[in-house]
């Protein structure tokens, strides 16, 4: 068997094992996010935070927490960076310098996890595994919540309620999250992923002399990393390491587990608006787009037919062995398709048509699945406008599941697309008219400008990962990124939220023969189109002064 | 006004006890939960997956480390022990700039460009040295018998592996240097190559250290 069979077979076994086990994860979700009960120790929480669980919000109420909940996380995660050095298990580590700390936090709690440190020589035991961790956990229930609020948006009718954002906070950790996360981290322990609270140590080496080693709870925070779409690496390498990703059946694993919540929150959608066909028609159309990327990227890489990489025979700089050109292509597309950001190998050295296409994968708003409820919600957005334009054609006032997209509600979807590429073009911009920020890149030419503008693409969108050969450790771009990817996350969810109280307000409006249709193929077709045509139109220009002039070179 | 202020800070309390409450379920007891079970059922794995040879540890099989000749006075670069399989190029390693009472490894790519005249000239001379290093009398390597993996630098920097057919480029070196049969050193590659999982999953490969740890029982055992 070549190289790109079995690339194409992995690619289909990761499909077949999605097919299977969004069913069940769809339902539970359902039910999680349906459910009357609450369990012991979420009880426990709603004391402790002093909040009545049971108690219906309006979509400004819900906005606050969402808001309350993660301000509070930039303040404790700074905090507890700046004090590093008093913490125990810190490893001798000194406090993270103020403008680091600040974009880490940012970082992390927008479930971004962008990194301008290095995991290794930088965070010690406490601050990743209570600080870094613990976020890669609750901003993931944040973009789940906020989802799931969407969602009751369009089911329910005369009523502003949507659900209370502290529960759906915590039962998408107690019921989601952690039980996936336990099983998975033992997985990867299985498979070779470090586990342990050794702090750094020496091992021997076979001609002699040591390495130095860093211990870690690796295991814990990589499948959560994961799971949660956040993407921080406890390592620089990031899931390119060794020990965060030790064997060819691991990289498949972590590549499932960044796909199973986003997939599996479609049949969560279609069950809790009263049909299950409209979330085929969503699943429909983000599998559509990640199979393309995934043909896409392996025949560039496959192809590799430029300078070092036509040179060296293979498109193997920056990639593992053990994953070769196919795991790598597939990682690269998921991890940029979703918000996750984790990387197994060096964007920056993949083919120009390569590079272009991971940005471009982010660039489409990471809708194909998506990050853990951002997906969700950011298809739902496009699924609004298309139906919009759908309805321009024929002159009929637009609906979408019984809801009408009057003025307000395609005001808030017009904006909502406008935030990130706003954020990312005038931040690219701006870097690149400074005097100082060019000096951060490493590649000369078009792939210098690709990287800063892989940066603010990845930090606008809550991604995360980057053609790391930027120095994105300057005050400026620390800053700057920090703000872009704080902006990026909270006013895309403010439009979301506003979106949702005004769908749930209204009358539903009986469906006739003239209504659209949206769970059929043709609106999938139509939605595919409408992403293409708004995310081509917005970006082409940037695409074209970066990844494309280096892979028409 | 006052009752907006009294507001906020009552609702940063509620965020702010939230999220203690959830660190405690995910950054103190989940973590050290899994850290348990973990230690108690794959304690070697949890632990990095050390390998060991004549009672002492040698590295890890999962980790690539240099096989290199000991660094002579004056020497800037060390050269490659030539008894030994040689690993993918690591042009991407750092080390620590923070905390300098440590030699921790960094791990990571070059980060290159394609199109990047320091790469080109990087899998340049990857090749001329793989090619000079790897011919013996009687056998010369030409640049088309070389895998991209022997040229080029991994993505962490740590890759523990090359490829089957680097593995083979290497072998009538390394069975000259050590003065064995080239067919036994062949059997050996073979016995340490490692296909797809399940078929397809991943790419063939051989792990150099546990290969090298091999390579060595024969050769004290001879």
């Amino acid at each position: 068997m070549g190289p790109v069979t079995a690339g194409v077979l992995q690619a289909l076994a990761l499909i077949g094992a999605l097919a299977i086990v969004h069913v069940p994860l769809g339902n539970h979700m359902a039910r999680v996010y349906s459910s009357s009960r609450h369990l012991r120790v979420e009880k426990w929480l709603y004391k402790g935070i002093g909040v009545d669980p049971d108690a219906e919000m309006l979509w400004t109420a819900y906005l606050r927490g969402v808001l309350a909940f993660s301000f509070a996380g930039v303040l404790f995660l700074y905090l507890l960076q700046r004090v590093q050095g008093i913490l125990p298990g810190a490893l001798g580590f000194d406090p993270v310098e103020p403008a680091q700390a600040f974009n880490t936090a940012a970082s992390f709690v927008a479930n971004t996890n962008w990194q301008s440190y290095h995991g290794e020589q930088t965070m010690g035991h406490v601050v990743q595994t209570a600080g870094l961790a613990v976020q890669n956990f609750v901003s993931a229930a944040v973009g789940m919540a906020v989802a799931v609020a969407l969602v009751r948006g369009f089911a329910r009718a005369r009523t502003g309620e949507l659900g209370n954002f502290w529960s759906d906070l915590v039962r998408g950790v107690t019921r989601v999250l952690v039980p996936l996360a336990v099983v998975g981290a033992l997985v990867l322990v299985a498979c070779g992923v470090i586990q342990n609270f050794s702090g750094i140590h020496e091992v021997g080496q076979f001609t002699g002399g040591s390495q130095q080693w860093n211990g870690g709870a690796v295991a814990s925070q990589e499948v959560i990393k994961e799971l949660g779409t956040n993407g921080g690496g406890y390592f620089n390498a990031n899931s390119a390491h060794p020990f965060e990703n030790p064997t060819p059946f691991t990289n498949l694993l972590e590549i499932f587990l960044i796909l199973m919540i986003p997939v599996s929150l479609t049949r969560t959608f279609g069950l809790m608006v009263g049909s299950v066909r409209q979330g085929y028609a969503i699943l429909a159309t983000m599998a559509t787009i990640w199979v393309g990327f995934v043909a896409l990227m392996m025949w560039t890489e496959f192809a590799h037919h430029e300078g070092a990489l036509r040179i060296a025979g293979g498109a193997m700089e920056g990639k593992e062995l053990r994953f070769g050109i196919g795991g790598s292509s597939i990682f690269a597309v998921t991890t940029t398709l979703t918000s996750t950001g984790a990387v197994d190998s060096s964007h920056s050295s993949y083919t120009g048509f390569g590079g272009g296409i991971a940005m471009l994968g982010m660039m489409l708003g990471e809708i194909a699945p998506g990050g853990v409820g951002s997906g969700l919600y950011g298809m739902l957005i496009m699924a609004i406008v298309a139906v919009f334009i759908a309805g321009l054609m024929v002159g009929r006032t637009p609906e979408y599941l019984g809801k009408k997209i009057g003025p307000r509600e395609i005001k808030l979807a017009a904006v909502y697309i406008l935030i990130t590429p706003t954020l990312v073009l005038v931040f690219t911009s701006l870097a690149l008219a400074l005097p100082t920020p060019p000096d951060s890149m490493l590649n000369p030419g078009a792939h210098g400008f690709s990287e800063v503008l892989y940066a603010f693409t990845s930090a606008a969108n809550n991604n995360g990962s980057a053609f790391a050969g930027l120095n994105a450790d300057t005050g400026w771009f620390n800053t700057a990124t920090g703000l872009v990817m704080l902006l990026g996350r909270f006013l895309p969810m403010v439009l979301v939220l506003a979106l949702a109280g005004s769908l749930a307000a209204q009358q539903p409006v009986p469906a006739t023969a003239g209504t659209l249709r949206t769970e059929t193929p043709v609106f999938t077709g139509l939605l595919v189109g409408a992403i293409a045509i708004i995310v081509g139109l917005t970006y082409f220009p940037a695409l074209a002064l970066g990844p494309l002039a280096e892979g028409l070179a | 006004m006052n009752n907006s202020v009294s507001n906020t800070a009552r609702l940063l309390g509620a965020g702010l006890r939230a999220l203690l409450g959830l660190t405690v379920v995910t950054g103190v007891l989940y973590p050290l939960a899994v850290t348990g079970v973990a230690q108690t059922l794959f304690h070697d794995k949890a632990n990095g997956s050390q390998v060991e040879a004549d009672g002492r540890v040698v590295g890890s099989s999962l980790i690539g480390q240099s096989y290199n000749l000991p660094m002579q006075s004056g020497q800037e670069t060390p050269q490659p022990d030539l008894k030994w399989f040689q690993g993918r190029p690591a042009n991407g390693l750092g080390e620590n700039t923070l905390n300098t009472q440590y030699r921790l490894i960094l791990s990571g790519a070059t980060n290159l460009a394609a199109d990047n005249p320091e790469l080109v000239e990087q899998v340049r001379a990857a090749q001329a040295a793989v090619i000079e290093d790897n011919s013996v009398p009687g056998h010369t390597v030409e640049r088309s018998d070389i895998p991209a993996d022997a040229v080029t630098s991994s993505g962490s920097g740590l890759d523990p592996d090359i490829s089957p057919s680097y593995a083979e480029l290497q072998v009538p070196r390394v069975a000259r240097n050590n003065g064995l049969p080239v067919d036994r050193v062949e059997e050996l590659v073979d016995e340490h190559t490692e296909g797809r999982t399940l078929g397809f999953v991943g790419e063939p490969r051989v792990n150099v250290l546990e290969l090298n740890v091999a390579l060595e029982g024969l050769t004290t055992k001879s």
